[in-house]
């Protein structure tokens, strides 16, 4: 309990417990619908988001947003109306996207600081403001699951089917990949572009293996997630004496934010 | 639209795949209360067809009318049931939920299931003699069995036609023929169609036959003509007599 007195200790066990949720959640659809390659498709293109953070000299987070849903939106767009191959059209979508990324960060003067942050993410270095963001994130996904349920598993199970039965197969499609959107925002503080597609496989592919039911598959996941960034968190502790700990901590954040 | 209206309507429709046309000059009219078999061979556009009766895809020229209404308004009223071999079974979900979603239709967006739609969903599963395995993943069960969850899960809908995707594959001959009993049963509550590549086992049991391959040869009846069968299969096809009531070539 020693280690609750340090405030980004606090804000990195709520950030882990967030993004276990949102990735718990969509992580499940993730895996079930095999959408795996679009996912890092959105997650990977969002880095054009933070380019235009940086760039705009706003938080990189509020840039990741809009960036992520609109490439979301067009992969799903393309993916389904034009006629190249989806697996080719979301190629190129995420080559795109973290092209215009990288230019719009070498247009920014000076130094990119923090850059590795949003592409590897660091759990200690969550602010309260990301915290707010990704608790009401949070909020929207499980209020659209919540009132989608029944459509996203027909969507799921059999696409076909769904349209037949008069959902609209399509646009629940590109409602779920703006879910997908949302959580990679939810996650890039806490694990970076580069490791969200471990997040939305991973907890959701293990808790496949215990159960067959959709909703105790997304529990199942939230907790190994869960569990996952607390333990690691506590590991990490009782690995470095708090002191040193946090003396490395802050050292390091002098080293990537001089200001 | 009057009492006996004809279920289906289909004039000159064609389909094209990337400018190759996959359906030409279709005419079809179904009625009321038909049983109708469309044979034909693989690739020759049967499931291009249901799914132009569906609306799922789009004619190039042509129109369809279902309950005298666009397929997109009257699907409500159609059960479907797809190719078998087209589904997940790893997919996480059990028969239940499998079932209720030929309910999809009949409640609204952001609604929980209503009993009504419960009961509709029980009632299909126990005429596929189904209901102790409503609880089971369906990728547990044989293929037969699954074969019945799905007919159940369009039957689920309470439907005035149903349209069956080569029902018969990848079910045993035993199974088949309780298959195609019950659906003697269903046939006095709506019109049925299903396609396949087997003649044999369709020509028993249905009592109007088409042949599709590419165009379709209909004459509102169960007779094909051996023309119909060459044009059809593209090789004389030898056909057996399945006694008196169930021939499907004229004598000759």
């Amino acid at each position: 309990m020693e280690l609750l007195q340090y405030e980004f200790i606090r804000n990195a066990i709520m950030a882990g417990i967030l993004a276990s949720i949102s990735c718990g959640i969509i992580g499940v659809y993730v895996v079930v619908k095999r959408i795996v390659f679009i996912s890092g498709g959105i997650a990977h293109a969002s880095f054009g988001g933070i380019g235009l953070g940086y760039y705009l000299g706003i938080n990189p987070i509020l840039g990741v947003l809009p960036f992520s849903i609109a490439s979301a939106l067009s992969m799903g767009w393309v993916s389904k109306r034009s006629r190249l191959p989806e697996d080719t059209a979301i190629g190129i979508l995420w080559a795109m996207g973290m092209s215009i990324g990288i230019i719009l960060v070498s247009l920014t003067p000076g130094y990119a600081p923090d850059l590795m942050t949003y592409l590897f993410g660091n759990i200690l270095t969550v602010p309260f403001s990301d915290i707010v963001l990704m608790l009401v994130l949070d909020a929207i996904i499980i209020l659209v699951v919540y009132s989608f349920y029944k459509e996203f598993l027909a969507l799921c199970f059999d696409e076909e089917f769904a349209t037949v039965r008069g959902v609209h197969a399509e646009r629940l499609y590109l409602i779920l990949l703006c879910l997908i959107a949302l959580t990679i925002v939810v996650l890039i503080r806490v694990v970076g572009i580069i490791l969200v597609i471990a997040l939305l496989t991973i907890p959701a592919a293990m808790s496949r293996q215990f159960t067959s039911n959709l909703k105790k598959m997304m529990l199942l996941s939230i907790n190994s997630g869960s569990f996952g960034f607390i333990s690691s968190s506590i590991t990490l502790f009782s690995l470095i004496n708090s002191s040193y700990f946090s003396l490395i901590f802050f050292t390091r954040l002098d080293i990537i934010d001089p200001t | 639209m009057n009492m006996i209206a004809d279920v289906v309507v289909i004039k000159d429709v064609w389909v094209h795949y990337d400018s190759i046309p996959v359906l030409e000059e279709i005419n079809l009219v179904i009625k009321e209360h038909d049983f109708l078999g469309i044979i034909g061979v693989n690739g020759g556009g049967k499931s291009t067809l249901l799914k132009v009766i569906l609306g799922l895809i789009k004619p190039s020229k042509g129109t369809v009318r279902v309950f005298g209404d666009t397929p997109q308004i009257s699907r409500k009223y159609i059960g479907y049931v797809p190719q078998y071999s087209l589904f997940d079974l790893e997919f996480p979900v059990s028969v239940w939920e499998v079932v209720l979603m030929g309910r999809l239709g009949h409640t609204g967006l952001f609604k929980r299931y209503s009993e009504e739609d419960k009961k509709a969903a029980l009632d299909a599963l126990a005429k596929m003699d189904m209901l102790e395995y409503k609880d089971r993943q369906v990728g547990k069960l044989s293929g037969g069995q699954q074969h019945r969850v799905f007919i159940a899960r369009a039957l689920a809908a309470n439907p005035k036609l149903l349209l069956l995707d080569e029902p018969a594959a990848g079910i045993d001959t035993i199974i088949q023929e309780e298959f195609y009993e019950l659906l003697d049963k269903l046939k006095t509550k709506m019109a049925i169609v299903l396609v396949s590549h087997d003649i044999s086992a369709v020509s028993v049991y249905v009592d109007k036959i088409a042949c599709l391959n590419h165009r379709l040869y209909y004459h509102d009846s169960k007779e094909l003509t051996a023309e119909d069968l060459e044009a059809t299969y593209h090789c004389p096809v030898e056909l057996i007599a399945h006694g008196v009531p169930h021939r499907v070539l004229k004598k000759h």
